[in-house]
């Protein structure tokens, strides 16, 4: 018969308190060596409770929780505090386990003076597989969806942006979801187990900015009553998302670009150097080109940040995904408002797939939670739409502008698609003499795809070749700006 | 007739034997080595002091190409993934996986014919831990 080891002597045993835990778990003694397992730890592992007793714990689970020399251990057992760390195994089966780890500290009543460690090793192998079906197999996120192929191009080349350590510079129109985006990439990383801090980098003053992203020693300033460790330290061994970039003042850019180069940097008023290992994904809504042309951005940090690109597109562009977003989203606000599941009525949903969105996804959901709101019928009648959406209308059609409400990037957006035709095919809009000036993205499309059509003397081979499109892609466009 | 005599005759003359070690023991995993000891054996005798490397990185490919440069026939390790471990035995070279324990006492134990997968040694230190 098997001895029982007694957690406290001649009243609980040891073995019969493991048995209750739902994950492999081993006790370890003050030397790290195993005193007891579970049977979870033996069909985990491969080893069986009499070959692993005695034994030192790490050389019986093989992990890569880097407990080099019992180093892990050492920690928890002299601080106290117990630690978690995702890693893997190698069993007896020789095959590789994702494993979440905790080690915490065993001690008596007496004095608390140290007594051994507890060791839980969760199996983690269902949930990893999982999240990664959803997030880059067929459910994708939760909150970044879309079916259309510009979205499918970027959901395409998410993961490879997870597996490197290459700068990232997200760019796209406000509300697109460049912060989930980042964060969806930093999950997905090596470094997703550590922290993601993010830092607008337009909505503070320069010399805040700076003490905010590289900290400051104490007397530093005024003000300064105590160290602070800055943004890039707080995200060590993690990643820093530094959203609108593009408003950073050009003196903390020399600082982010060395930063960037040296993996090091100064705290303000610091002498030491302080070493982090910190990736970085920026994102911007400007342009950051013309940024650069005019001054305004470094072009060695452009290069630096611009490493890996990803240009999320804006609603309008995406076909079909916005009747797909809207009743993603009236289905989500319909849930929580705890309300039956409601529908758009034609006249409401006319309207809604005619709006422009300039202010993107972030728009259109605040949209349907205005609708799943207002309206306490199961029909989303138009009247329950909110007002601004008609004001708009209305002034651009006093104005002569048929199109949707367009910001000022979309615009400049727009005018450099056009110049870009005009540039590779002068004719197409000489012409006519007609051009688009910055108003709707299918006005303009319209307005493209007839000028080539008058170049081309009607030909919708010639069109499709000035446009650089397909014959196919063209005769879909025609079709949908209703042109035959 | 221990293993080596009944090897290939050219590696029956001289063999090497290849450890993975973390410090003076056996390295817990075979992907995460990045040292290693490879000691060269003529006849049940050790020729030479083995000779230590030191990898720029763990990485079990970079491992799996230097023992088959190094015409290795032996191979002690700890845990090992499954599929590094039909690489090397489908290219004919032996593997002792599971081993835990000094590579010294190892090494010893596999040249006189002693040593077997998921051995563990009698420990040479007290305290393992450090």
């Amino acid at each position: 018969m098997m001895r029982k080891t007694f957690a406290v002597p001649g009243v609980i045993a040891l073995d019969d308190l493991l048995a209750g835990f739902p994950h492999a778990t081993a006790c370890l003694d003050e030397g790290f060596k195993i005193v007891a397992v579970n049977h979870l730890f033996e069909a985990l592992t491969g080893y069986g409770r009499e070959a692993v007793v005695g034994v030192y714990g790490d050389f019986i689970v093989r992990s890569n929780m880097g407990n080099n020399r019992g180093q892990i251990f050492q920690r928890v057992a002299e601080s106290g505090e117990a630690v978690t760390i995702d890693g893997d195994i190698i069993n007896r089966s020789r095959k590789k386990v994702p494993v979440r780890f905790t080690v915490s500290l065993l001690h008596t009543k007496r004095g608390g003076r140290s007594k051994g460690l507890l060791m839980v090793l969760e199996d983690i192998s269902v949930q990893q597989k999982t999240s990664q079906a959803t997030l880059f197999g067929g459910d994708r996120a939760a909150d970044i969806i879309g079916h259309s192929p510009k979205m499918q191009a970027v959901f395409d080349i998410l993961p490879l942006m997870s597996h490197t350590e290459a700068s990232i510079l997200i760019t796209g129109e406000t509300g697109t979801g460049k912060d989930k985006i980042a964060e969806t990439i930093h999950r997905n990383s090596s470094r997703g187990k550590y922290q993601f801090v993010k830092i607008n980098c337009g909505a503070l003053p320069v010399e805040l900015l700076e003490s905010e992203l590289f900290g400051h020693v104490k007397g530093a300033f005024t003000g300064a009553v105590r160290d602070k460790a800055g943004m890039f330290k707080m995200a060590d061994k993690g990643t820093i998302f530094l959203t609108e970039i593009g408003d950073m003042p050009l003196s903390l850019q020399v600082k982010l670009l060395s930063v960037l180069d040296d993996r090091a940097f100064y705290p303000v008023g610091g002498e030491r150097k302080e070493k982090v290992d910190v990736r970085v994904i920026a994102a911007t809504h400007r342009s950051l080109r013309d940024q650069v042309q005019r001054g305004a951005f470094r072009e060695d940090l452009f290069y630096r940040l611009n490493v890996l690109h990803i240009h999320l597109p804006p609603l309008r562009e995406r076909e079909g995904d916005i009747r797909f977003l809207l009743d993603y989203f009236l289905q989500d606000y319909a849930t929580r408002l705890g309300k039956e599941v409601q529908i758009f009525c034609k006249a409401a949903l006319h309207h809604l797939l005619d709006y422009s969105y300039p202010g993107n996804v972030r728009e259109l959901r605040n949209i349907v939670e205005y609708c799943a709101n207002v309206c306490r019928k199961h029909d989303i009648n138009k009247e329950d739409l909110p007002r601004y959406l008609f004001e708009r209308s209305l002034a651009r059609r006093q104005d002569g502008d048929p199109g949707g409400a367009v910001p000022t990037i979309a615009a400049a957006e727009a005018v450099h698609r056009v110049k870009t035709v005009e540039k590779a095919e002068p004719s197409v809009v000489a012409a006519t003499g007609r051009r688009a000036d910055g108003d709707n993205w299918t006005a303009i499309e319209k307005e493209m795809i007839l000028q080539a059509l008058t170049t081309g003397k009607g030909n919708r081979q010639k069109a499709a070749e000035l446009l650089g499109w397909g014959r196919t892609t063209l005769w879909r466009k025609i079709r949908q700006h209703g042109l035959v | 007739m221990v293993w080596y005599e009944k090897m290939k005759a050219p590696m029956k003359d001289k063999i090497k034997i290849l450890i993975t070690t973390q410090g003076d023991f056996v390295a817990q995993r075979f992907d995460l080595t990045s040292e290693v000891v490879i000691a060269t054996v003529e006849r049940g005798e050790a020729v030479d002091k083995p000779r230590t490397i030191i990898m720029d990185r763990p990485s079990p490919e970079d491992l799996c190409n230097m023992i088959m440069e190094e015409n290795v026939a032996l191979v002690i390790c700890g845990g090992i993934e499954d599929r590094h471990y039909q690489f090397l035995t489908w290219k004919k070279i032996r593997v002792i996986d599971f081993v835990i324990g000094d590579h010294e006492s190892a090494l010893q134990k596999a040249i006189a014919d002693d040593l077997k997968q998921g051995d563990m040694l009698p420990l040479s230190r007290g305290d393992l831990s450090l």
